[in-house]
């Protein structure tokens, strides 16, 4: 029965990181429930993950409605089904790639980013520091990240929109001839409030998602340069898990009827 | 609180790091007003004595006292009220290097609402001056200062906020000579001056007997000798003197292999 042993130490730590993390996000989320405020904080944030990020979400976002226009129409012409291309543009962005492609792209910006600067602080002791200077580095430095990522994130997401149908439609218009006023006309026709609504509501799951697996991952590496890149690591590949996880999660729930 | 109530005291305090022992059954007093230095081999467990004390090591058993009151596993309310109380130098100074160094020395000050920030940035240019910084260092980022004055703004840091307690955890290590006579005369001002309680780490002997009223020194995880500064040389006890002379060959064997 030794092989059993293995998987029952693996399963036992799984279990261990997952209630830490449940520990952790219910304190941290506790923490964002009472003063102090650092609004100095949460702007840095945000316009570290609002801002700087535009240029990474929009040229992925071009790009990703150009090459959908592309695929789509090579793909219907076999049933004579070009029109559809903008219907499937408009329907793919919003619903998925906009959420998911800016929400993988900015995991490996912020959650990267982040998870090496809290890491850097708690194996250089400025955590320990924080607290002897009547701060608790939860509501300093995880609390401004959780609600820079849940507000900056949606309106990443709605970039990304816009750039994406743009992208669709100069591939549409100007590579396959398709009609300009038609395409849009077909655009607007197809959009559904519902379809924008739940990739803004994906984004600000996704924005939570991002910036607590680099707190995390960050609160709580070990060592020195080292744990700190294992840390950032970590905190990369459990957001985009994640995301992708949840991502299917609330589509069952906002499409499945 | 009457005047024999020890500012801080520990009683039986045990910490290990998984089966590694650092303390074990440590007794410790620190009255009023009074400096006391430890002393003790790297890695006894003297920084880690520190951050037991502050809540940021938790021991596995004893008791740690701060104004006759028991600090370990108090909530967070009351331990940042008990660590208001308390200015912590760090060994490795430990900047928030995402902050400007006036910012950093501030930073007490500004968390605990205490003043503005002009007036914060004053009293931060202040105590840099007592440290030997001049007001152009307040404007460098800490990544932009050579370690003796990284140490020296941590030092600043530690005072802004004129704690009742002050932990100095090495504070002269990697300063010249005569920088480290001045920060001891400044440790022996606040001591003597101001009346704050100060538990000072160090490795330098001068800088133990100018700032120290009594002296302990921690081996094996306990405090094996403790008594005033001027009894230091004739303690009795063999470690000591050889701590204290450095001698190579004695009771306390350095894990080295030649
Ligand atoms: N976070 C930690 N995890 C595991 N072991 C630790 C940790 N912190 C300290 N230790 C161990 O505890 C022992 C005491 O460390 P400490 O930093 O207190 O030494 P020290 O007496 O301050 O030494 P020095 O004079 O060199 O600063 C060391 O052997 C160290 O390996
Ligand atoms: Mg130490």
């Amino acid at each position: 029965m030794n092989f059993l042993q293995p998987i029952g130490r693996i399963f036992l730590a799984f279990l261990a990181t997952a209630g830490h993390l449940i520990m952790f996000t219910v304190t941290a989320v506790g923490s964002c429930a009472r003063p102090p405020y650092y609004p100095r904080m949460i702007l840095r944030q945000m316009l570290d993950i609002g801002y700087y990020s535009l240029p990474v979400v929009g040229l992925t976002a071009l790009f990703a409605g150009m090459v959908l226009a592309l695929q789509s129409y090579t793909g219907f012409a076999r049933f004579s089904a070009e029109g559809a291309v903008a219907n499937v543009v408009v329907l793919s962005i919003t619903r998925e790639l906009g959420p998911v492609l800016a929400g993988l792209m900015v995991a490996g910006r912020i959650g990267a980013s982040m998870a090496a600067e809290i890491g850097t602080m708690r194996v250089t002791e400025q955590i320990d520091a924080l607290t002897t200077l009547s701060t608790n580095p939860l509501k300093y430095l995880v609390v401004p990240r959780l609600i820079a990522g849940l507000m900056m994130f949606p309106f990443l997401v709605l970039v990304a929109d816009i750039i994406g149908v743009f992208g669709g439609y100069v591939v549409a218009v100007y590579k396959l001839g398709f009609n300009a006023s038609n395409y849009i006309q077909r655009t607007y026709d197809f959009l559904q409030a519902e379809d924008v609504n739940s990739g803004l509501v994906k984004a600000a799951v996704f924005g939570v998602i991002v910036t607590l697996m680099g707190c995390y991952h960050g609160y709580h590496s070990k060592g020195g340069a080292q744990g700190v890149g294992a840390a950032t690591t970590n905190a990369v590949v459990s957001a985009c898990i994640l995301i992708l996880c949840f991502d299917y999660i609330l589509t069952e729930m906002f499409f499945a009827k | 609180m009457t005047e024999s109530t020890p500012k801080i005291r520990l009683r039986g305090v045990d910490k290990a790091f998984g089966a590694k022992v650092v303390l074990s059954g440590m007794d410790l007093d620190v009255g009023v007003g009074e400096s006391v230095v430890v002393i003790g081999g790297s890695g006894t467990g003297k920084s880690v004595m520190l951050k037991c004390i502050l809540g940021l090591l938790k021991p596995e058993r004893g008791s740690i006292e701060v104004d006759g009151k028991e600090v370990l596993g108090i909530g967070a309310k009351e331990r940042e009220r008990v660590n208001n109380k308390i200015g912590m130098l760090f060994q490795g100074a430990a900047l928030f290097d995402s902050l400007p160094v006036w910012e950093n020395v501030a930073f007490g000050l500004l968390a605990q609402h205490l003043v503005s920030r002009p007036q914060a940035k004053e009293v931060a240019l202040s105590k840099l001056a007592q440290v030997g910084l001049g007001a152009d260092v307040g404007e460098l980022w800490p990544a932009e200062l050579s370690g003796g004055m990284q140490k020296r703004v941590a030092l600043a840091r530690a005072i802004a906020a004129d704690p009742e307690i002050i932990f100095f955890d090495e504070p002269t290590t990697g300063l010249d000579p005569i920088m480290a006579d001045v920060i001891n005369d400044l440790i022996v001002k606040i001591t003597r001056e101001v009346g704050a309680t100060a538990l000072s780490i160090t490795h330098d002997m001068a800088s133990a007997r100018k700032i120290a009223n009594r002296i302990a020194m921690l081996h094996e995880g306990k405090i094996i000798w403790a008594g005033p500064t001027s009894k230091i040389d004739e303690s009795g006890d063999a470690c000591v003197d050889q701590f204290i002379n450095g001698h190579a060959d004695g009771p306390i064997k350095m894990a080295v292999r030649a």
